[in-house]
């Protein structure tokens, strides 16, 4: 085992990232098994995320893990705890695991500094959402066959994105080439330094591509004075039926969600015969029960 | 008291005079400095005066004018936990400073002549370190209404400014620099346009990117200043740029010079040293306002000093608790504590060739009492006795345990630095001592 934590990607070989596809390629079909039998999985989660929550704890289940979810409403949090008592806390109670879900980057590190158990991020802020980009990189390498050589194209909000910074990292680890696509505004800043090609245009990043990732845009934006609209967005940057003839027949498209229907991805596209958007919520549970263990051990 | 300084290496930034000497330090005063100076004089002997004699060997160790801080947080009022006058001037002295400029923002804030004489009379009774308020520019430090400028300027304080915040109302800040211009008092620029800034928790660039934090961009800092030299030009004030931090911002105060506007600028040890990349990892020391740039402003900060753009060198010495550092990087406050290190850390940049020694020492002398109107440092006869005595070649590991400050957010800790500071001497009296730790060579 090369890696203790799963904090982020960015830290992950090649190796490992390969070694989780092929665990979670073997658990298939697994409904119980007891590789995590007398072990705790905590489920930390500052910010709400069902979906990944439900995942994780799926995922523990399945590998006969205890398993107990810590939100930060209805926790001591909600009164003024620190991060360093919540966590010494869990240390305490000798907690195997520790998921991390936080608003603030690199909370997850914070608690791996502070506990013996094992820490994976589940989401940090803007910085990276290490399981998703595995649970992609599945999803991708079951459809195609594989990675290396593929062009993936990640479009939306690039720079409010965890997912599209461990996309980057582990695509680019795996030998595939990278696009990120959307207006200046929703670009981080140096956004190239991160080994991708920058696309300002919707028909630049779908030429021939293979793989069409979406990322939500958030009403919220507007507000920031990022995009002028909704509309004006959906108009340029999502992903309609016309806008996806112009990318090779065979491409697959993605959404980490929770989708906005009409903004970012219409209907038609989203419940096409194009999309694996439900096929990614499948093979997350996969990917998390590969991870659980290999970290658990 | 009588202090004989014995074979020293005089270093006086003011005259550029470099030699090695005796200096005899009597009632306060520089009574000689030459060579021979304190030949015959004996540890213990009645001095000249009559006055037992200290005798200090030198043996070829510095012997500079004591140090002037214009940036310093001591945290009293309001937040003692973390620092306090006396501590934070117990620290001064340890890292050489005889005279520490405060900044108003306490708790309450120092926008009155009452909080402004009572920072003085406490420095006064503790008597290490002088101390020099800084009044706040506007009430409460909000950017709306003047402060009682020559109020503050009777009571002791020395300049002006909101540090923390900036003055991002152009108009505030016009009349804020025609009204001390009234009384030669000179504003002093928090440079952060606070509306680029907003949750920003580091320099914006490619580090930001990978780490996912948010970015403090250049361009907040740059646009204030090149306001401020317009305004400043205008008003025909004195005009002073805090923390300068950014290649664009070192350009034009250079330019600003040029053209005759009374700008002036400050640098901390942490902008000259470090970059961006030191907050890889989440390092919630390094987590400073303004933030730490790249490789290209540390080289333009560093070009900037040792030509004399910048004026002086500033600790901003921001002292904070464990717990505000002990946390997630968004929740972490901003500022490191300096004034014990400022030299230590320093003294590599003359070694490398990148800052001549001169300037370096100027730098932390005559250029900041010049700002703030203070006599100018200097090591001659008839001179005040404000004196460091520097070992360049102690070698020391910066550790907790021997910090004086109360706080200890520094991201220099575990280094090993070469150069300490042996003796400060204020006002012929020895008020640093670190071979013995008591007040006796």
């Amino acid at each position: 085992m090369a890696f203790r934590h799963l904090l982020g990607i960015a830290d992950l070989s090649a190796e490992d990232a390969v070694r989780i596809l092929d665990t979670a390629q073997s658990l298939e079909g697994e409904r119980k098994a007891v590789s995590l039998r007398g072990k705790t999985v905590v489920n930390l989660f500052f910010e709400a995320s069902t979906r990944t929550r439900t995942s994780f704890e799926i995922a523990g289940k399945r590998l006969s893990a205890d398993v107990i979810n810590v939100s930060s409403s209805g926790s001591s949090v909600t009164k003024g705890e620190t991060l360093l008592d919540t966590t010494r806390n869990l240390d305490a109670m000798h907690a195997d695991v520790v998921v991390v879900r936080h608003s603030s980057s690199g909370a997850p590190h914070f608690v791996a500094k502070h506990t013996r158990g094992a820490v994976v991020n589940a989401g940090d802020g803007t910085h990276e959402h290490p399981t998703q980009a595995l649970l992609d990189a599945y999803t991708i390498r079951k459809h195609k066959g594989r990675i290396a050589g593929l062009t993936v194209a990640i479009v939306g909000d690039i720079a409010h994105s965890h997912v599209a910074r461990s996309n980057a990292h582990l695509l680019n680890k795996l030998g595939a080439h990278v696009r990120w696509c959307a207006p200046a505004t929703l670009l981080p800043a140096r956004a190239a330094e991160m080994g991708v090609q920058i696309c300002t245009s919707l028909d630049q990043a779908l030429d021939g591509a293979d793989v069409i990732m979406m990322l939500r845009v958030q009403r919220e934006r507007l507000v920031d004075v990022l995009i002028p609209s909704t509309r004006e967005y959906s108009r340029t940057f999502g992903l309609s039926l016309k806008a996806l003839a112009r990318a090779p027949k065979d491409a697959i498209v993605m959404h980490p969600g929770p989708m906005n229907r009409g903004v970012e991805i219409d209907d038609a596209v989203a419940d096409g015969p194009c999309s694996v958007i439900l096929e990614q919520v499948e093979t997350g549970v996969l990917v998390r029960m590969a991870v659980l263990q290999m970290v658990a051990s | 008291m009588s202090v004989l300084f014995r074979d020293v290496r005089l270093l006086d930034p003011a005259t550029s005079r470099d030699e090695r000497v005796d200096v005899l330090i009597e009632r306060g005063k520089i009574a000689r400095a030459g060579v021979g100076a304190g030949q015959g004089l004996v540890h213990g002997a009645p001095g000249t005066d009559g006055e037992p004699l200290q005798v200090i060997e030198g043996n070829g160790r510095w012997l500079c004018p004591g140090f002037v801080d214009l940036h310093a947080h001591l945290r009293e009022p309001g937040e003692e936990h973390k620092e306090d006058v006396q501590s934070g001037l117990l620290a001064a002295v340890a890292g050489g400073f005889v005279d520490v400029c405060v900044m108003p923002n306490t708790k309450p804030v120092n926008d009155t002549r009452a909080i402004t004489e009572m920072l003085v009379g406490r420095a006064k009774d503790i008597g290490l370190a002088r101390l020099h308020p800084i009044g706040a520019i506007t009430k409460g430090l909000e950017g709306k209404e003047l402060t009682e400028v020559s109020d503050l300027r009777e009571a002791g304080a020395r300049a002006l400014s909101d540090d923390g915040h900036c003055v991002t109302n152009s108009m505030v800040m016009r009349r804020a620099l025609q009204y001390a211009r009234t009384f030669d008092v000179p504003v002093i620029q928090h440079c952060e346009d606070h509306a680029l800034t907003a949750g920003a928790d580091m320099h914006e660039g490619a580090v930001s990117t990978r780490l996912g934090l948010r970015g403090w961009p250049r361009e907040a800092e740059d646009v204030i200043v090149a306001r401020d030299l317009v305004l400043a030009e205008g008003a025909g004030a004195r005009y002073h740029v805090a923390h300068l931090s950014t290649r664009g911002a070192a350009r034009m105060v250079e330019e600003g010079k040029q053209r005759g506007i009374r700008v002036t600028a400050e640098v901390t040890p942490h902008h000259l040293l470090l970059t961006d990349e030191n907050v890889l990892g989440y390092d919630t020391a390094c987590k400073v306002n303004p933030p730490l740039r790249e490789a290209e402003d540390v080289a333009a900060l560093r070009r900037a000093l040792a030509t004399g753009v910048i004026d002086a060198i500033a600790t901003d010495h921001a002292p904070h608790a464990l717990g505000d550092k002990h946390c997630e990087f968004s929740a972490a406050r901003p500022g490191m504590i300096g004034l014990e290190l400022c030299l230590a850390v320093l003294l590599d940049l003359v070694r490398k060739g990148e800052v001549p020694l001169f300037r370096l020492l100027s730098a932390l002398t005559v250029g900041p009492a010049k700002i703030v109107g203070l006599d100018a440092p200097r090591v001659a006869e008839g001179a005040r006795a404000d004196l460091v005595l520097i070992d360049p070649d102690a070698s020391w590991v910066i550790e907790r345990a021997t910090l004086r400050s109360k706080s200890t957010n520094t991201p220099f800790l575990g280094r090993t630095v070469q150069g300490a500071i042996d003796v400060t001497m204020v006002h012929g009296r020895i008020v640093h001592n670190r071979k013995t730790g008591k007040e006796l060579p």
